[in-house]
């Protein structure tokens, strides 16, 4: 297939401005969970950008909060049928891994995580491709908490370790 | 906590024509992920798949995506292995824009095959998100896009670039 358009990307001297920050990375060396804490209250909205090889859900968990404080939804396709579930006062289940071909990706949006008067919403697009099986999908989480959000912390389910290699970055946006 | 600002925009191609492709080259290492954000409409329907990319000229079968859409009466989901094209975009029409938004995870890696994640709204056919295996250790650095079937892609789509850097 001919290319028509070819664009130098590497050129430098963009327009960066702080309306989506960098706030802290983890990448783990060895098994374990990972939080972030004293998160500033100055952005609007956080966003989660993480891989790994767990075959496993990658939970969340807000302000150190466990057990079942969580609502959650799920719109899942594994490649043959797509399917839906939904379950109340629950962990944080937020990202379905397949396997250790592919790492597993999600993008998590943590929506108006300082406001102090209402639930707060977590969404996730996340998917796990090892070419021949993988999951794909959606979900939803809803902390019924008011509180502002200042850590989150990052499981296996049920609050298990996740694997070498995690890697998951806190970014916040105005 | 430090941080840092980014999200950095790295390029923009808007076409004022049909073109066959449109590819980011030297793509900088300096960012720990790639957003694509895509309005896009190909130039013909699909007699096989729907629009496409493919990394680094990797014309390869060393693709595989897994799917899941909702068309307004019903949801599925389909995977394919082993082909030779990564999925973005639904190509369900030729006449209305679709708004897409890939995310390609540590691209810069060399250590690990490449994840990439793409969320995909054709108003006038259908939603839903590819995970996308691209099963090489290369470090990514050029994306080419195409409309369906590989073919090419219309006038008034626009294709822009972002890093991302972690702390």
């Amino acid at each position: 297939m001919p290319i028509l358009g070819v664009i130098d990307s590497g050129k430098s001297g963009h327009l960066v401005t702080n309306n989506y920050s960098s706030i802290a990375t983890v990448t783990l060396a060895s098994t374990g969970t990972i939080t972030f804490s004293s998160i500033p209250n100055t952005y609007t909205h956080l966003q989660i950008r993480g891989i790994t090889s767990l075959s496993n859900w990658v939970q969340i968990g807000l302000n150190g909060t466990t057990g079942g404080s969580y609502t959650y939804h799920e719109l899942r396709g594994n490649g043959s049928s797509a399917s839906a579930s939904s379950s109340i006062n629950v962990e944080g289940l937020m990202a379905l891994g397949a396997g250790t071909t592919g790492y597993t990706a999600f993008v998590t949006d943590l929506l108006d995580y300082a406001n102090v008067n209402k639930y707060k919403t977590v969404r996730t697009l996340y998917g796990s491709d090892q070419n021949g099986s993988g999951n794909v999908g959606f979900t939803s989480n809803l902390y019924q908490s008011t509180s502002a959000i200042n850590s989150i912390t990052f499981y296996q389910n049920s609050y298990a370790s996740l694997p070498v290699g995690t890697t998951i970055a806190l970014y916040g946006i105005k | 906590m430090a941080a840092g600002a980014t999200y950095v925009p790295i390029a923009t191609q808007t076409l004022g024509s049909s073109a066959s492709s449109v590819t980011f080259n030297s793509i900088s290492q300096g960012f720990t992920d790639l957003v694509v954000v895509s309005s896009i409409k190909p130039s013909s329907s699909a007699s096989g798949y729907g629009p496409s990319f493919q990394i680094n000229g990797d014309t390869g079968s060393n693709y595989s995506y897994t799917l899941i859409y909702g068309n307004g009466s019903s949801a599925g989901s389909i995977r394919a292995s082993s082909i030779n094209y990564a999925r973005y975009g639904s190509g369900g029409s030729t006449s209305t824009l679709e708004a897409d938004v890939t995310h390609i995870m540590n691209y810069s890696n060399t250590t690990t095959y490449k994840t990439i994640l793409a969320r995909f709204s054709q108003p006038s056919a259908d939603t839903g998100a590819f995970v996308n295996l691209w099963r090489n250790t290369a470090a990514i650095t050029s994306l080419t896009f195409y409309g369906n079937d590989g073919g090419s892609i219309a006038a008034g789509s626009t294709f822009t670039l972002y890093g991302i850097s972690a702390a």
